[in-house]
């Protein structure tokens, strides 16, 4: 009885969250792929640590902090360029994607001397 | 002061000179209120600059204290040798046999700063030397600091509470006493870097701009490669962020604000190899990825939430997910925790949180006297009216409450907590107090400007204007409490200015007389009245350099060693690192025993010199005798031979006949007091009268048997002895070969007198005389 109630809650959940999700505008839903990609991969190599072992820490601890990095640099765009945001009404979208680029590009050059 | 004088000119505009002036050049009132604004943060950018150089004046440019000496060190081998060659140093002249991997263990900004400013001026053709780039280091960046201060105060408040700021913080004490000209120490530059940090963090928080929270970041590792309280800013921030969520505040800019400076900043600290990966295996770093993961949970749920539109499907799936997530972080930290690979609190950290835990566990921690806690007389000598104002400040800051004023009160709350454990911790509770007193002082005095001012229009108007019946009335009404009032606030202004002047005085009065001594240059008044300079220390260490052997061996207490690796280029046991305390331990074995047992830990060590500080001729009370009971304490913690009672007389610590026994014949008794008892050092008193502790001595007549006193300054305070080699021969071989020579002169004798013939007898003194050159004189005394 318990078990049905709580299936039908998660799927009454899972049709409402689809149908909300459906009516995002397309750029975002580009960011959300992208932030998708990189959770994805972060989880690879923490399965691949979790085989292989940990020993140059430094390059798992860069390539981990690259992907959770990036989507979280992501998730941060997605919310500057949101239009329901009101607090980031008057941030111009191309201002928020320049900021983007420029903490990746810092993130990246930090990744790539910490790789070792 | 001047520039409180100008800060008073901005309601006064109405005074003739000033107001013709800016006539004159034709300005309108903004741009001659940023007129005023950029004089007065200039005349403070100087002010805090030239507060800090009594020290250069008075004696003259030269380092402070004991870390500095090694922070110069340093500087000067990267100036020299270059960048790679000091990111990879290991140097052996420390910490003998052992070494010290330099490059891996220290915090570089400082030097890396100071090497920069030195380049840059050298670039530009200005030939200076090093030294006095460095001694000059930390007035700079505390002039850079007031600037910081200036925009923190307008972030939080407006431009006059950035103004009071940048003047507070220009000549506060609790600052001044750690970077004053010549104190080249991390804290130094650390405190710059702390509070541009703290204000680039909560500008991004207020904006919530990625570009902000990029410079945040950068902030951030800067304070990391400076000093290590970079542990402040990175529990202080989560809390922050902990409290803005628990209150209601979240926003977007939080979420933006928080993780970009998080994931970047822990990334730049990595690449410190001192901090290496503390940042996801210390647990002092743990509450930073919790809140991170935290907010990961929390902005995902609130987007469910605004997507779902259904509170009861919410419900549920909010059930499911914190369940899920407490559950997942629980174990998580357990895991981590009970295997060790979180390692728990260090005791550096750990003893601000349980202040008894250093005394009992980490003697060496529990030692140094900054690490003590704070007396009162501390906080009001450091602090003075700004004690008084803090309260205050914090009741305005919860009257209009922002995400940056909660973020300045945290500030201000958990470093008094932390600078109540800590004497050294002021320092870091300092810019706090200072904005938050500004911020008290600032809508204090506006509120009272406006009162005299808005009451002055009033009755301009009334006299200018005709009015109404009414207004007239009603203007009457006014008129019989005006005067009371306005009267009132011109009174409380008055009071304000003198609190204020009061401050200024006491400021340079501390500065000049508490925070600008060298440490290694010592003054006092002698019976003239005229000043006399002790310079020992430095005799000492030049002696060193000019009259031992290059690759001798230095043992004394791990405070000199920095020292005398930088002034005397000795290499030294260990020094004020403490990274080994065993091998303090075993040095302070050597100093409390026996001294035919030190000398064989000496040997062991290949000491040439030992290097003691006495104070006895000159009334220095930081010597070597005053220390030596810490000495014991950590010597005896690893090597339980050493116990405290034996060098105590009733739990009492004396040197005069009382003393105990072994406390009168350990090493450092005798190497302190050696030849000292036929000194008479003050008039009326015995000869051997110590003046730093007030007795006569007990033992006077010290004989050392395996060292000799090798150098003694002209005031006595620095004693330098040699170690003395093995002997060649024993007295034992000598002893043997005489025995066999009287036997063989004996039985030849015997023999001889068997041959009746006048040539053997020739032939027998002959051979006899030569056995008696052969012998030592003392073979006579065997015949």
């Amino acid at each position: 009885m318990g078990r049905s109630t709580t299936s039908k809650d998660a799927e009454a959940l899972f049709h409402s969250l689809h149908s909300a999700y459906a009516s995002t505008p397309t750029n975002l839903k580009i960011i959300d792929l992208y932030i998708m990609f990189a959770v994805v991969t972060a989880v690879i190599q923490v399965v691949y640590m979790a085989i292989v072992g940990s020993f140059p820490f430094n390059s798992f601890l860069s390539g981990e902090l690259s992907c959770v990095g990036t989507a979280v640099l992501a998730v941060c765009l997605r919310i500057q360029v949101n239009k329901e945001n009101k607090e980031f009404k008057d941030l111009p979208p191309e201002r928020a994607f320049a900021d983007f680029v420029l903490c990746n590009l810092v993130l990246h050059l930090v990744i790539m001397n910490f790789l070792g | 002061m001047v520039a409180k004088m100008d800060k008073s000119a901005t309601d006064l505009l109405t005074s003739p000179g000033v107001s013709s002036l800016f006539k004159s050049l034709k300005l309108k009132t903004k741009q001659q209120e940023l007129l005023i604004r950029v004089t007065i943060l200039f005349l403070v950018y100087v002010l805090a600059f030239i507060t800090r150089l009594f020290s250069v004046l008075r004696y003259e440019s030269m380092i402070h204290e004991f870390d500095p000496y090694f922070n110069y060190r340093v500087t000067q081998f990267l100036t020299e040798k270059g960048f790679y060659e000091f990111w990879n140093w290991f140097d052996s002249e420390s910490w003998y046999p052992l070494g010290r991997i330099i490059g891996g263990t220290l915090y570089p900004g400082l030097m890396v700063t100071a090497a920069l400013i030195y380049w840059t001026i050298r670039f530009l053709r200005f030939s200076v030397h090093i030294r006095e780039v460095c001694v000059l280091t930390a007035p700079f960046f505390a002039s850079n600091t007031t600037l910081v201060a200036y925009f923190f105060g307008k972030e939080l408040w407006d431009t006059g509470a950035g103004l009071v700021a940048a003047v507070l913080i220009a000549i506060c004490p609790g600052y001044i006493s750690r970077s004053v000209a010549g104190s080249y120490d991390n804290e130094g530059v650390a405190i710059f870097a702390l509070l541009l940090t703290f204000y680039l963090f909560v500008k991004a928080v207020n904006t919530g701009s990625l570009a902000w929270a990029l410079a945040s970041a950068f902030g951030y590792f800067y304070m990391v490669s400076a000093w290590g309280g970079y542990v402040f800013i990175i529990n202080l921030i989560p809390l922050y962020v902990m409290v803005l969520l628990i209150t209601g505040r979240y926003s977007m800019r939080l979420y933006v604000a928080y993780n970009c400076t998080y994931i970047l900043g822990m990334l730049l600290a990595m690449q410190i190899r001192f901090v290496g990966f503390q940042h996801v295996q210390s647990g002092e770093h743990m509450a930073a990825m919790g809140v991170f993961f935290l907010m990961q949970v929390f902005y995902f749920l609130d987007w469910v939430k605004h997507s779902l539109n259904d509170p009861k499907l919410f419900h549920t799936f909010l059930r499911i997910t914190v369940t899920c997530a407490v559950g997942l972080g629980a174990i998580a930290l357990g895991v981590g925790t009970a295997s060790g690979y979180i390692s728990p609190w260090t005791g550096r950290f750990y003893s601000l949180l349980d202040p008894t835990y250093a005394k009992d566990h980490i003697p060496i921690i529990a030692s140094v006297s900054e690490h003590q806690p704070t007396a009162w007389s501390s906080f009001m000598f450091d602090f003075h009216i700004l004690l008084l104002l803090f309260p205050a400040g914090l009741y305005f800051c919860f009257k209009r409450l922002s995400d940056a004023t909660i973020f300045i009160v945290m500030y201000g709350l958990t470093s008094m907590y932390f600078a109540g454990v800590m004497v050294r911790l002021i320092l870091v509770a300092t810019p706090a107090v200072c904005l938050i007193s500004a911020i008290a002082v600032s809508a204090t005095i506006k509120n009272l400007t406006q009162l005299v001012r808005a009451k002055g229009k009033a009755s301009h108007s009334a006299s200018g204007k005709g009015t109404t019946s009414s207004k007239a009335s009603s203007k009457g009404s006014l008129d019989q409490s005006l005067p009371f009032q306005r009267n009132g606030a011109i009174a409380l202004l008055l009071g304000a200015f003198y609190l204020l002047s009061r401050y200024a005085i006491h400021c340079t009065w501390v500065t000049s007389e508490a925070y600008s001594s060298p440490s290694i240059v010592l003054a006092a008044r002698g019976a003239h009245g005229n000043r006399v300079i002790f310079d020992d220390y430095r005799e000492a260490y030049f002696w060193l350099r000019q009259n031992t052997p290059p690759d001798a061996k230095v043992m004394s207490w791990w405070d000199y060693g920095y020292q005398i690796t930088a002034m005397g280029n000795r290499t030294v046991i260990v020094d004020n690192n403490t990274w080994n305390n065993t091998h303090i331990a075993t040095v302070g074995r050597a100093m409390s025993s026996y001294e035919d047992e030190a000398y064989e830990i000496m040997r062991s060590l290949d000491v040439d010199y030992v290097l003691v500080v006495f104070g006895g001729v000159t009334g220095y009370s930081s010597d070597d005798i005053n220390k030596f009971l810490w000495m014991v304490r950590i010597g005896g913690g690893v090597f339980p031979v050493i116990k405290e009672p034996d060098y105590l007389v009733n739990g009492e610590y004396r040197v005069d006949k009382g003393a105990a026994p072994k406390m009168l014949n350990c090493l450092m008794y005798k190497l302190s007091y050696y030849r000292f008892g036929e000194l008479t050092t003050e008039y009326g008193k015995p000869p051997g009268y110590d003046r730093a502790r007030g007795v006569e001595i007990g033992n006077k007549d010290i004989k050392l048997e395996y060292l000799e006193e090798a150098f003694t300054t002209s005031n006595w305070i620095v004693r330098i002895y040699k170690v003395k080699p093995p002997n060649n021969r024993s007295l034992k071989c000598v002893g043997i070969a005489l025995l066999i020579s009287s036997i063989a002169v004996t039985m030849s004798y015997e023999a001889a007198k068997l041959i009746p013939t006048t040539s053997s007898e020739l032939w027998l003194c002959f051979h006899l005389g030569k056995a008696r050159s052969v012998a030592s004189p003392g073979f006579e005394k065997l015949i």
